[in-house]
């Protein structure tokens, strides 16, 4: 809003260097007067209203509030707040506004103001909970997002099932583009992350083994770390950032473009149309990405052997190969597939379950990575137990 | 037609006892002042939102009663033009028109693309067709989105907002498409509009929702109900305020 002041319009451009003033007459006993003078701007202090209400508590029979605004010189959005604070509390006590001693721009702004009043019963409470009932609300709302996850899990069980039977509705180019996305494209990132694993492994494993002289076992120790847990634990942290969180944010933005809901209208099942693709291809892509993860791991490992603690490739090669075991390489493959199962399943479940707004694309993102490693920690336990007492 | 309709979500009651009915070739109109639940209504109708209580009947068929089978029947006669377009933004123009097309009719690649191509000069986007939405600009992805709801043919075309984000002559030209659309293949059309020009050229049938009393205040065509309505509110939202 610019500054103005009525009648005279020289003044606009003379700075004012007098700041905002606020005095209180009393025309008529039950008459209060607020006698504004100088600048009023938001850049400005503009004074509290706790005198008004001081003096409106001390004196209760003040029916009528009135203003003399003759003196201001600038105003602009400041003094309409300071207005708003003062026409709040006369309505908290029941007294009557008189604004026609305002400067003429600002009674009309304020007239505009209060033309419609404050709707209620908007649906919004705005009622801070306590303690005690925010923890119990939380709960409760954890406790309902347990039947949400299996209504999701049971429709893409359907979707499965047409799948199988060959009636499941989804462009194959979808399928391939998905794979394109998830696999070839994440081989750079998988090789690092893998690569650095392999050595940190390789590294710590050494210097103890060094000890009794034992450092041809950095190969078992890599070998066997890669294969059996590092190697599918990691590519599974890797895609829950990379993949399941992109899986989140493409269906999050298609709910609130209203693509999901256009799918539905014209009788696409859209979990067909963009869940099971997503989960199919990675799922196809994990087992690959893991052996690809142990082969980079293991080479780091030989390549901290050869040049730090002297050991042939040849050698190296030699005891890989007797310590490894086919069983060892299925293990991981099968958690790896598993993980790349929880990841798509919980990106493609946070991305349908996004509300209508950028914010809540964001939180779809943020919660399906969360998910999909609190899945990868839980599903990788589980596993490890049951292969140990499978004797695998 | 609708019956006894309350819609919520959750605890929130949106609009209650809504009743009234549609009749086929009719241009009906959904209005109502901003954030009254017009959008809901429609979500209603085409079967993406179940009701709190109350029927969706289409020829005496309870939508949300009948089995999953009979509810995809009677959603094949729709066609839906969203408020933002809502075109797959995966897919170039094209695709999007010839995905319901390739579901669920059999004709081949060469004639879906006769269609599709169709579709879109009706529109007046002929030549878009390889473009993707995101190329286009809002008034060009609803003019699109509405090729798309009408790929099938549709016996019910819906429009939520059509002409909000169009200037007045794409607007306008808008209007005319639904009208010839009417005429010349019995369509019948559902728009969600507080659009005053539009209402009265197309709309012959209309509802009018209140947001204070959460409920309908009058079904009927829109003339008579600017001219002779009794409630004041409706008049004046009619008459853009001037009574």
């Amino acid at each position: 809003m610019s500054c103005n002041h009525d009648g005279d319009r020289g003044h606009l451009y003379i700075k004012s260097s007098m700041p905002e003033q606020l005095s209180l007459d009393f025309p008529s006993p039950d008459n209060l007067q607020l006698v504004l003078a100088g600048s009023w701007l938001l850049t400005g202090s503009a004074p509290s209203a706790t005198d008004i209400e001081e003096q409106l508590q001390v004196r209760g029979d003040i029916r009528k509030i009135s203003f003399n605004g003759t003196a201001v010189t600038q105003w602009d959005s400041g003094l309409l707040t300071f207005l708003a604070r003062v026409y709040r509390l006369a309505g908290e006590h029941n007294i009557d506004i008189d604004p026609n001693g305002l400067p003429d721009g600002a009674r009309r702004m304020m007239a505009l103001a209060t033309a419609v009043p404050p709707k209620e019963d908007t649906g919004k409470h705005g009622d801070e909970a306590a303690m005690l009932a925010r923890i119990g609300q939380i709960s409760l709302d954890m406790w309902r997002a347990a039947p949400e996850m299996l209504h999701f899990l049971g429709e893409v069980m359907l979707s499965l099932g047409r799948l199988v039977r060959g009636k499941a509705q989804f462009r194959r180019a979808d399928l391939m583009l998905i794979i394109q996305d998830v696999g070839p494209r994440a081989l750079p990132i998988v090789a690092l992350i893998s690569f650095l694993v392999g050595l940190i492994v390789a590294y710590m494993g050494a210097v103890q083994l060094a000890q009794f002289g034992a450092q041809i076992y950095i190969a078992d120790l890599v070998g066997l770390g890669m294969t059996r847990e590092m190697g599918a634990l990691m590519t599974g942290i890797i895609m829950a950032g990379r993949t399941g969180a992109a899986f989140a944010a493409q269906l999050g933005t298609m709910q609130v473009n209203e693509e999901i809901d256009a799918f539905r209208t014209l009788g696409f099942n859209p979990i067909d149309f963009l869940v099971l693709p997503r989960m199919l291809a990675l799922v196809l892509v994990m087992p690959v990405l893991v052996l690809y993860s142990d082969i980079v791991g293991i080479t780091a490992g030989m390549f901290v052997a050869v040049t730090a603690y002297d050991i042939n490739t040849f050698e190296y090669y030699q005891q890989t190969v007797r310590s490894m075991e086919w069983s060892h390489i299925w293990v991981g493959v099968i958690k790896g597939t598993v993980y790349g199962l929880l990841i798509a399943f919980a990106g493609c479940l946070r991305g349908m379950q996004c509300g209508r707004s950028a914010q809540a694309v964001g939180e779809a993102t943020t919660s399906s990575v969360v998910t999909s490693i609190l899945f990868i920690v839980i599903a990788a336990s589980l596993l490890t137990i049951l292969f140990q007492q499978l004797g695998i | 037609m609708v019956q006894d309709l309350t819609m919520a979500y959750g605890d929130f009651i949106i609009q209650r006892d809504l009743s009234f009915s549609i009749r086929r070739g009719d241009i009906f109109i959904i209005m109502g002042g901003s954030g009254c639940g017009k959008s809901t209504l429609l979500r209603h109708l085409i079967g993406l939102k179940a009701p709190a209580k109350g029927r969706v009947l289409y020829d005496g068929t309870s939508y949300w009663e009948s089995p999953i089978a009979e509810q995809e029947r009677i959603k094949r006669g729709f066609g839906m033009s969203f408020q933002s377009g809502a075109l797959w933004s995966s897919l170039t123009l094209a695709e999007n028109v010839a995905l319901p097309l390739g579901e669920y009719t059999d004709l081949g690649p060469g004639e879906i693309a006769e269609v599709v191509s169709l579709k879109l000069s009706l529109v007046g986007l002929a030549g878009f067709e390889e473009f993707y939405p995101a190329e286009i600009s809002g008034g060009m992805q609803k003019r699109a989105a509405l090729a798309r709801a009408m790929a099938l043919d549709p016996e019910i075309l819906f429009f939520d907002e059509p002409s909000a984000g169009l200037d007045p002559i794409s607007s306008r030209r808008l209007d005319d498409l639904i009208l010839e659309l009417r005429d010349s293949l019995g369509t019948t059309v559902v728009v969600v509009t507080h659009e005053l020009a539009s209402i009265f050229t197309i709309g012959n049938n209309s509802v009018f929702l209140d947001p204070e009393t959460r409920t309908m205040l009058a079904t009927g065509d829109p003339k008579t109900l600017r001219d002779t309505s009794p409630n004041p509110g409706i008049r004046r939202f009619l008459n853009r305020g001037d009574i």
